[in-house]
């Protein structure tokens, strides 16, 4: 069976206050070495799909419909194959 | 005249809506479940405020794929009004008939209170009985109004004079103190290329009787009545 996990994250030249804020209270935390954060979603989908190069336009389809919103995110996906 | 108010799974603003037009302006109204496929009958769609589907993956995003939306799109595109309002808003950008997206307000926090929006201009079905340059005082009730969009689309909506209301000071001053969710430009309603499609973060629906504390939301089905009745 294939499995799909898919990183969804706000385009970089989008204003993510809720990464600042995780960042602020790393450094708070005594972790000054954080420059960045973002924070974004993970889905992992179960494919019944055997192929891998169908799998992957299926859900690279899936994040452009449906997953990401391309006006704001970008997405990266894996597929990897895992036990039944 | 008839309106039509849509109503998804977790939509809470219908029943003000329905109030508005049923009480208050007494006009001819009904809902439109989600799960239906015409809207053949209404001369006015609104989706209204709330969480529709849970505002699941991101606001807007599942109620965009609810099967009403394609008659909705249809109507849109032959020319009809559509009004969204918060969430209305959020699911009218995330089906493609508004530019553009709403993020999480820049404060992180919820935000409900009362805002003031100039209106940038009245060329809408909905703001032209409103006066260029007029401050609305409406409230706002959202924990994802920031509007955004890329630096191109923001310049065509600028060209285009798309963007309709500003959030600004009671005198109509634009300040970032005024703005209360980070809202790119201070955008706080815009409308599309068609000039028939509105989206606003506010709910002119909760502020169309002077009891609530402001009239000021009612000037925007009064003109898409009187709109209607010239036609």
């Amino acid at each position: 069976m294939l499995e799909a996990q898919i990183h969804v994250t706000l385009k970089k030249s989008v204003l993510d206050p809720q990464g600042d804020t995780v960042k602020s209270a790393l450094a708070t935390l005594g972790f000054p070495a954080v420059q960045d954060c973002r924070v974004g979603k993970f889905l992992v989908l179960r494919l019944s799909e055997r192929d891998h190069a169908k799998a992957t336009s299926q859900v690279d389809e899936m994040c452009r419909r449906l997953l990401a919103n391309p006006v704001i995110e970008d997405y990266v996906f894996q597929i990897r194959e895992v036990p039944e | 005249m008839k309106f039509g108010v849509l109503v998804f799974p977790g939509t809470w603003s219908h029943q003000d809506f329905a109030h508005v037009f049923q009480d208050v302006l007494k006009v001819d109204w009904d809902y439109v479940w989600h799960k239906d496929r015409s809207v053949a009958g209404y001369d006015c769609l609104i989706l209204p405020g709330g969480f529709a589907h849970g505002d699941y993956l991101r606001c807007g995003a599942i109620a965009r794929f609810s099967p009403v939306m394609d008659a909705v799109i249809q109507f849109a595109r032959e020319g009809g009004p559509v009004m969204g309002s918060c969430n209305g808003f959020q699911i009218l950008c995330e089906a493609g008939l508004l530019p553009g997206a709403l993020l999480r307000n820049d404060s992180l926090q919820y935000r409900c209170r009362w805002v003031h929006i100039r209106t940038e201009n009245t060329e809408t079905p909905f703001t032209r009985g409103v006066r260029k340059g007029q401050v609305l005082k409406l409230p706002i009730s959202h924990g994802e109004g920031r509007y955004h969009a890329d630096p191109e689309t923001i310049a065509r909506l600028r060209a285009n004079d798309q963007v309709i209301f500003r959030y600004s000071t009671p005198d109509g001053t634009i300040t970032d103190e005024a703005n209360p969710n980070g809202a790119l430009e201070s955008i706080a309603g815009i409308c599309n290329e068609g000039r028939n499609v509105l989206g606003l973060m506010p709910h002119p629906e909760r502020a169309s009787e002077a009891l609530l504390g402001s009239e000021d939301g009612r000037l925007l089905f009064e003109s898409v009545l009187s709109t209607a009745l010239r036609r």
